[in-house]
């Protein structure tokens, strides 16, 4: 159903980029807030590597206990790859983010096919969530939203 | 000589374990899968009935060993011990999996001279209290045992109760098997344990599949729930044991083999075990 059009557009024209994520990073009423740790990736729906689009964290913070250390904390992202990367990583790694909506474009050579998309943040002295959602690419539009960690989460096709 | 250190390592051990018999050791790490650039772990390591529970006595620290990722030895740090407890550090310098615990070898038994009954190690029987006698008819080694001697029955022991933490991507130098007791090689990587996953670990004997092995699983934070939680589940004839974790958390798991093919030419019987603690997380 929703096929065709996909692939009609996909072989019209190879768009500039394969879509944008919005993230939306709710704004909570807590004693103690500290920005989340985000990450996102996507798998291959049929099995394969895993690919980080962005990872969010301190990325400034040095010393004894730099920022790297709560990496794990996003512990699904960390165990499908966070732990292979080397961070900083170009285009991938950025400071972590106010509560509010965030843009992402996804890259623009992603293989057309289909696969899930992910996206985890962890809070320190807060809690841990996941949002997935199928994406094709070339991206449709879709939507999912979570439930403490993380607010709305859309796709569009730009 | 080289079995006289040993055996030293076994009195050593046995000053424990004459109390730990009904009892568990454990060691319990305050997390198995760490990020950053230099880390530490801190464990806890004590001998109890209730997982991770420490309201018996504390492990003693001198047989810890640490295995680094590239294979060479590291250190504990800052190691104390309390009546129920011993805590310690262990400094991550490097990226990948860690081994940190003890291993034990060793062997005791009986002989007799004259008709009298004698023992090598083993059980010293209660502490001394008032007017308490030196344990008699003892020895140390087996080069004391007299050339008359009879009815000589060993047990050899071996055993080794260690954890494995990762820093970073985990590796697999630590699981090499020597080829020589019983002994765990992951086909899951013990840090890379999700509720709802299936992990499998192989057990060798001598290098060889342990098939029909019992595997006892006792997950951890027994004092807050009714049921012991303790599951037990056999390897296949490959020697691969396959566990569905019931919950995340930490969990404790041991294997315990005797069979009669001891190393030493005057045992006749040997007793082995492998325990650790794994680090099951959530989805």
């Amino acid at each position: 159903m929703r096929k065709t059009p996909l692939l009609i557009a996909g072989l019209i024209a190879a768009p500039a980029s394969a879509g944008t994520i919005s993230i939306t990073i709710p704004r909570l009423n807590v004693a103690e807030y500290h920005r989340p740790y985000v990450a996102a990736w996507i798998e291959p729906t049929g099995g394969g590597a895993a690919r980080t689009l962005f990872v969010w964290y301190d990325v400034a913070k040095g010393g004894a206990e730099p920022g790297t250390k709560w990496l794990s904390d996003l512990r699904t992202w960390w165990r499908k790859g966070g732990r292979s990367m080397r961070l900083p990583a170009d285009g991938v790694s950025g400071a972590t983010r106010a509560p509010g909506t965030h843009r992402v474009t996804l890259p623009a050579d992603l293989r057309p096919g289909q696969y899930t998309l992910y996206i985890e943040a962890a809070r320190e002295t807060g809690g841990r969530e996941i949002v997935s959602m199928p994406l094709n690419i070339p991206a449709g539009n879709g939507s999912a939203t979570g439930r403490s960690e993380l607010g709305a989460i859309t796709l569009s096709a730009r | 000589m080289r079995m006289k250190t040993k055996l030293l390592a076994l009195a050593a051990t046995l000053a424990i374990a004459t109390s730990a018999q009904a009892h568990r050791q454990w060691l319990l790490p305050a997390g198995t899968i760490l990020s950053g650039t230099d880390e530490w772990v801190t464990i806890d390591a004590a001998v109890s009935n209730d997982l991770f529970y420490a309201d018996h006595a504390a492990m003693r620290l001198d047989g810890i060993k640490v295995w680094k990722p590239d294979g060479t030895e590291g250190q504990i740090e800052n190691g104390a011990t309390g009546r129920h407890r011993s805590v310690f550090d262990v400094h991550l310098d490097q990226q990948g999996t860690w081994k940190i615990g003890t291993t034990q070898a060793g062997i005791s038994g009986t002989f007799k001279v004259d008709g009298v009954e004698w023992r090598l190690g083993g059980r010293r029987g209660p502490p001394p209290g008032p007017g308490a006698q030196a344990p008699a008819n003892m020895v140390n080694s087996v080069e004391e045992i007299p050339a008359n001697a009879t009815d000589v029955q060993l047990t050899e022991m071996s055993g080794q109760n260690a954890v494995f933490v990762t820093l970073g991507e985990p590796t697999q130098t630590v699981f090499q098997s020597t080829g020589k007791g019983l002994e765990m090689v992951p086909v899951t990587h013990p840090d890379e344990l999700v509720q709802g996953e299936t992990a499998q670990f192989k057990f060798l004997v001598d290098g060889q599949p342990a098939a029909d092995l019992p595997i006892t699983i006792v997950p951890g934070g027994k004092r807050y729930r009714d049921d012991e939680g303790a599951f037990e589940v056999r390897t296949g004839a490959d020697g691969v044991a396959s566990i569905d974790w019931p919950s995340a958390g930490m969990v404790w798991l041991n294997a315990s083999l005797s069979d009669n093919k001891p190393s030493n030419p005057r045992a006749t019987a040997r007793r082995m075990s492998f325990t650790t603690t794994v680090e099951v997380m959530t989805p």
